[in-house]
């Protein structure tokens, strides 16, 4: 186990170096000078190379980069240019809407997907089946922000059981705080939460058909106990997949559904970074997405090791 | 012709020939605004309404198609075009460190999501149509390079394969005149399912400024636009979403229907 771990390390970093190399790169190719990029035309001169200094822009290209990776692991991902205020600021403040937003999508998606499917599973080729899988394929087909917009319009202003956008902020207390982001988290849950319902329904009816539910059966277990004992554990491993995968699906996707919501979270800071021409921010928030990504299917992959003790030898 | 296939099918034709229809008629010119008509509920003289500028929503709709379809096929082709050949070379040398190198920068490109990438790529270089084909054709390279090693990798092991080693074939002419061929059908349905995946990506990016920029209508942009307005104008929101819900449901159903079709033994082995 402990060589395996330590085999997922060294890929983790690997991934994790590849990966800064990248964007630092994309963001030196932007055409000319970058202080000049993000001022505008019309800057002073002195103006410009106070940016560039404040940039560290007058180092190698080398420097530059070991000066940027350097700061980040120290927790220092540069100052905002537009806001003046150090990014790991703004990024610390901002996370606490989008990670909390992305956790409550993946606790609704999974525990609407593994009812569903397993139900789907159990009745297949009847009318349980039918329906998960009918509803399933047009949760696939939706695209989350109109669901967004078509939820506001019903639960917000016809209903009035919610807020139409906007956060309450944490300082509110946890309930309204989680009432402003449970919209959202529907939003984002739903085509997820389809594609989990199939996976699990699909990777359940394939462990139904092995031998050891035969033996199961054989041995006088019911078809609900065979499957609830012995057939949804060996299920769980292409879930769990799925599983992560979803994550990195949900921090992205939530910058989108930020915008149907207007929550003030990594998103919209995104967005208004790009609208500021405030590369600093864009680089260092995709950067920590794509951080949080690699993280996550390390952890995915220490999970199925767990899970599945077949995987730890080799891979 | 399976029932999925044919609805499928349907909604897909309905879709492109939208598209195709709208480059010699719509029914209202798309760019022409009409104020004294804006916002108007849907009737017989505008099927889906107007919007805020009283440009006709089922006119603009039409034409929305084709920028949909524009992006995704683009961006289908490049994930294709690059992918493919990655994914034969990768088989082709199983193992190496070719393989390796093609397959851990499959995994790299899969860190980034593609609404990343297109955050990256218009951060530096702006919003436009083509910023948006190329973000999600990067994304689209591994996973045909992936699927492609995949099943590569087990034709490699057939004994037509073989006898051509046999007759002297080089492993890239093996993988073009032997392996390639074979693998048509499942690029087929990959393919579409990739082209929907395409269209609500396109969707997407759109609809938070990063894709087609106006006038081009797009469906994503016309959401957008309507943000402020559809909760007392709501036909502004609900046709552009269902034309895009319709599409991706047609693609997807197709690529389901073509799946079965091409593939019997997969429909057997269906559950």
């Amino acid at each position: 186990m402990l060589g395996f771990v330590a085999r997922r390390l060294v890929s983790l970093l690997v991934s994790l170096a590849v990966a800064s190399v990248v964007i630092f790169l994309f963001v030196e190719v932007v055409p000319g000078d970058p202080a000049a990029y993000m001022l505008g035309l019309n800057a002073a001169e002195d103006t410009l190379a106070a940016l560039r200094e404040q940039l560290g822009l007058n180092g190698t290209l080398l420097e530059r980069y070991l000066s940027w990776v350097g700061g980040m692991m120290q927790g220092d991902f540069g100052t905002s240019y537009t806001y003046r205020t150090p990014v790991s600021e703004m990024i610390g403040e901002r996370m606490w809407i989008s990670l909390p937003l992305a956790v409550y999508a993946l606790t609704l998606s999974t525990l609407i997907a593994f009812p569903a499917g397993i139900w789907a599973a159990s009745q297949r080729g009847r009318f349980g089946d039918l329906l998960v899988m009918g509803v399933t394929q047009l949760g696939v087909a939706i695209p989350n922000f109109w669901f967004a917009m078509l939820m506001v319009l019903l639960f917000a202003i016809n209903l009035r059981w919610f807020s139409a956008g906007g956060f309450a902020g944490w300082e509110a207390g946890f309930g309204p705080a989680v009432k402003s982001l449970t919209l959202p988290a529907i939003a984002l849950a739903l085509p997820q939460a389809s594609i989990l319902a199939r996976v699990m329904r699909s990777s359940l009816l394939d462990s139904l058909g092995e031998d050891y539910i035969r033996t199961a059966r054989a041995k006088g277990l019911s078809r609900r106990q065979a499957l609830r004992r012995h057939a949804l554990r060996n299920a769980l491993i292409p879930v769990l997949t799925i599983i992560g995968l979803q994550f990195s699906f949900l921090l992205a996707g939530a910058i989108i559904i930020e915008n149907v919501f207007y929550l003030p979270g990594l998103g919209r800071l995104v967005f208004q970074s790009i609208a500021a021409r405030d590369l600093i921010v864009v680089e260092s928030v995709v950067m920590l997405l794509v951080f949080a990504v690699i993280l996550v299917n390390f952890l995915v992959d220490l999970a199925y090791a767990l899970v599945d003790p077949r995987l730890r030898v080799g891979a | 012709m399976s029932r999925a296939l044919l609805i499928g099918a349907v909604l897909s034709a309905v879709f492109v020939l939208a598209a195709l229809v709208s480059f010699v008629w719509t029914p209202y010119d798309v760019l022409g605004l009409d104020i004294p008509n804006k916002l108007k509920a849907p009737s017989a003289a505008h099927l889906f309404g107007t919007d805020h500028f009283g440009r006709d929503i089922f006119s603009m709709i039409m034409v929305g198609a084709r920028t949909s379809i524009a992006v995704a096929v683009v961006a289908v082709g490049i994930g294709m075009l690059l992918g493919v050949p990655l994914g034969l070379a990768a088989a082709a040398r199983r193992g190496t460190l070719l393989d390796e190198v093609i397959m851990r920068g499959n995994d790299l490109v899969f860190a980034f999501p593609s609404l990343l990438i297109a955050i990256m790529i218009t951060a530096v270089f702006g919003a436009s149509a083509v910023n948006a084909i190329i973000a999600i054709g990067i994304f689209n390279i591994p996973v045909f390079a992936r699927l492609v090693r995949g099943a590569a990798l087990s034709l490699w092991t057939r004994d037509y394969v073989l006898a051509a080693r046999v007759a002297g074939k080089g492993a890239a002419r093996i993988s073009f005149e032997h392996i390639l061929p074979n693998l048509a059908n499942l690029l087929i349905v990959q393919g579409t399912i990739q082209f929907s995946l395409g269209i609500l990506a396109e969707a997407g990016l759109s609809y938070v400024g990063l894709g087609a920029q106006p006038p081009t209508p797009s469906w994503g942009r016309m959401l957008a636009e309507s943000q402020t307005m559809f909760s007392f104008k709501p036909h502004l929101a609900v046709f552009p979403g269902l034309a895009i819900l319709l599409t991706v449901l047609g693609l997807n159903l197709l690529g389901d229907g073509l799946r079965d079709a091409l593939d019997p033994r997969l429909r057997r082995a269906k559950r």
